[in-house]
């Protein structure tokens, strides 16, 4: 395993790494600020692609779809939020899960109605679709640098936004005590609606980005809302900066487990049991990496709230 | 009192008798594919295919007014056993047919068979059905699993590659898949790749095909995963330098998802859009027409599988005699749109095996389009346990 190969399994991981961290950043807002469980972010994130890819179909061009499919996901979830889960902020958290559970299979199946099951595709913007090489034979599509820089920049929004603006700092006191900043005058309806439309809009922006390399087809937030929901538990729900961090190590982790798990096994024991065991602990490194998190430190590793 | 419960015998009587002389002109059918979840644009085309046939018969397969129940198994074992028991019990349909999975069909299975019910499968053909497990009652109009493995394992050796990695998901259809392709591939396999199964990002498996350079590649990435693969293949640069072998993951499926980026990869299947014969070319033109999409293998062996019961309904003189169209059903009367078919001793095909290569039609359309012929007659490696003959 030469230093070359470590180094660009690194870029991977750390680029996987900012996907995750493109998700999880608008769930762990809304769960952080508002203590609302949205299973329903994945499939908002599947809106995102999938409005996206209409409006590649009216517009033509990737910045118009990019455009079309932001302005189409954050009407979605306002409406959302004013049919459904604004009736959901008092209640339990069983009631929230079982709700945009039951979300998900709506908009799983409305999106099948109208797209149908056939796998979508999203081209890549022209002036992104060049590559280079990264190492002899290996190219490395312009695209995901891209990609790594919208992630570094919403990051640095959502920090600037929360720490250093005065919508940032009510959200924060809203959090914190919410019928306290309520009886000093502020609509903390409204705020919720502001932040739970953000964040709906960062899982559609999220989307629209990662379908120029991923599948568009019904169900393709499923699996993306599990990672985004450990990447949170690491990282501490409600914290950006924790969201962000624990995305990149979570996308190290599983990368450079798949790239040399099954190579590691080989070293002491047969090549056959190692292609059976590399995979499995491959599979298994981040769900043991978030088991240990949770036994040393409950809160994840930068808690957002004090105590 | 007395009178009425006359009246009602009467009539319950006179209901029985319609009941019966309806039930011997009409014929149902329990027709299970997965329809929901990200694979169901298989079960989608393989139900379109079926109906098509049925359609082209005039609505009646074998002259028999035919009702087609068509039921979503969910990809859920638990889920199609349950359906399976309400077609076989509760509707008392004549024939089942379909399914798309493999472990759908091996849940299913031994209760269907318990029933004496025939079953016309329409793509899934675990190894145990088609070896020790096999049954009079099972015919398949696919094939068995590890047939278009084997035939890129074929190619591979053929074509002189001696260093190839090969890929698949870590789950039991994937390691069958990459035991089938190591049956007739007898070079050097380099690397062998378990990933995630529902995985999306191949960046690091990618590093890896390109540190190692082997002479080829072949994977089996079905459904959402191979649309992943096959854009991250293209993107990272390896289209034009490693050749990539599949099965069952570029095909008419996925094309609409992966489009440029596909074209040219080779996979491995008994049938193309492309076949010449007569029945293929109304098949397809038929197909297009009606549902207004190019017809996937999943959509001709779901086709086909409405041919073989016409055709054997019409040979047995109706469904009256089951062991007659059991009969009449091994010797598939029918013209199947993969050209030469015929049914081995354990009712899995005996046919041939292409190469085939994405391609964009001169209307713009992708599909697959068959390269050469790697296996004529091909038989599947489980029939000497089945004990039928």
């Amino acid at each position: 395993m030469s230093a070359t190969l470590l180094a660009v399994q690194t870029l991977n991981g750390l680029q996987l790494g900012i996907l995750l961290f493109l998700i999880a950043a608008g769930l762990t807002l809304v769960f952080g600020v508002m203590d609302f469980i949205n299973l329903a972010h994945g499939v908002q994130y599947m809106l995102g692609a999938y409005l996206a890819v209409a409006g590649y179909g009216i517009t033509g061009t990737f910045w118009g779809a990019l455009l079309l499919g932001l302005l189409g996901a954050l009407i979605v979830g306002l409406v959302l939020e004013l049919l459904v889960f604004r009736h959901l902020y008092d209640r339990d958290h069983l009631d929230q899960v079982l709700a945009t559970f039951g979300i998900i299979l709506f908009l799983n199946e409305a999106v099948r109605a109208i797209w149908g099951s056939t796998p979508l595709t999203l081209p890549m913007p022209d002036i992104l679709s060049g590559s280079f090489e990264l190492m002899d034979g290996l190219r490395y599509p312009v695209y995901r640098i891209a990609l790594i820089a919208a992630g570094l920049l919403v990051a640095a929004v959502l920090y600037v936004l929360v720490t250093h603006t005065r919508a940032g700092m009510l959200v924060r006191a809203g959090a914190t005590n919410a019928p306290m900043v309520a009886a000093l005058g502020v609509d903390i309806r409204r705020l919720f609606m502001l932040v739970f439309g953000f964040g709906t809009m960062l899982a559609g922006f999220a989307g629209i980005l990662a379908a120029p390399i991923l599948v568009v087809e019904p169900g393709m937030g499923d699996n993306l809302l599990i990672l985004a929901f450990v990447v949170i538990v690491i990282g501490g729900i409600g914290s950006i900066r924790g969201a962000f961090i624990a995305a990149l190590i979570v996308g190290l982790v599983d990368t450079l487990g798949r790239g040399f798990a099954t190579d590691i096994a080989r070293l002491v024991m047969s090549p056959s049991a190692a292609n059976g065991v590399g995979p499995a602990i491959a599979s298994m490194l981040i769900y043991v990496l978030m088991a240990a998190v949770l036994f040393f430190r409950p809160t994840g590793l930068f808690p957002a709230r004090g105590g | 009192m007395m009178k009425r419960m006359l009246t009602a015998a009467v009539a319950a009587a006179a209901l029985g008798l319609t009941g019966l002389a309806a039930q011997a002109e009409s014929l149902k059918i329990g027709f299970l594919a997965t329809l929901s979840g990200p694979p169901a644009a298989l079960g989608e085309h393989m139900r379109d295919g079926f109906l098509l046939g049925v359609k082209q018969a005039g609505g009646k397969l074998g002259g028999l007014d035919t009702e087609v129940l068509v039921v979503d198994d969910e990809l859920k074992p638990d889920a199609a056993l349950t359906k399976v028991r309400g077609l076989i019990e509760r509707d008392q349909v004549d024939i089942l047919a379909g399914i798309v999975f493999s472990n759908v069909m091996m849940a299913v299975y031994k209760p269907i068979i318990d029933s004496e019910t025939i079953f016309v499968g329409s793509n899934a053909g675990p190894s145990p059905i088609a070896g020790k497990a096999c049954s009079p009652y099972f015919f398949t109009t696919s094939y068995q699993n590890d047939q278009n493995h084997e035939a890129m394992g074929k190619y591979a050796e053929d074509a002189g590659y001696k260093r190839m990695i090969i890929m698949a998901p870590n789950y039991q259809a994937g390691k069958d898949s990459l035991a089938g392709f190591k049956r007739y591939f007898k070079g050097e396999v380099v690397d062998e790749i378990y990933t995630q199964l529902g995985q999306l990002d191949f960046s690091s498996e990618l590093t890896k095909i390109a540190a190692a350079k082997p002479d080829a590649v072949f994977v089996f990435m079905p459904g959402g995963m191979g649309v992943n693969l096959v854009k991250q293949y293209a993107q990272a640069g390896l289209a034009g330098q490693v050749p990539f072998l599949s099965a069952f993951t570029v095909d008419e499926t996925t094309l609409p998802a992966t489009q440029d980026t596909a074209l040219g990869l080779l996979s491995g299947a008994q049938w193309a859009p492309n076949l010449d014969n007569e029945a293929n070319k109304a098949f397809v033109a038929a197909f297009e027409q009606e549902f207004g999409y190019v017809p996937s293998i999943y959509a001709s062996q779901g086709y086909d599988a409405a041919r073989l019961i016409d055709g054997a309904l019409k040979q047995a003189g109706g469904k009256a005699d089951k062991a007659k169209l059991m009969a009449a059903m091994k010797d598939a009367p029918f013209e199947s749109v993969r050209g030469d078919f015929s049914f081995n001793t354990n009712n899995f095909p005996i046919q041939d095996v292409y190469v085939v290569k994405a391609v964009k039609r001169e209307d713009g359309k992708y599909a697959t389009e068959t390269v050469e012929k790697v296996f004529d007659d091909k038989v599947d490696a489980y029939v000497g346990e089945c004990a039928m003959n």
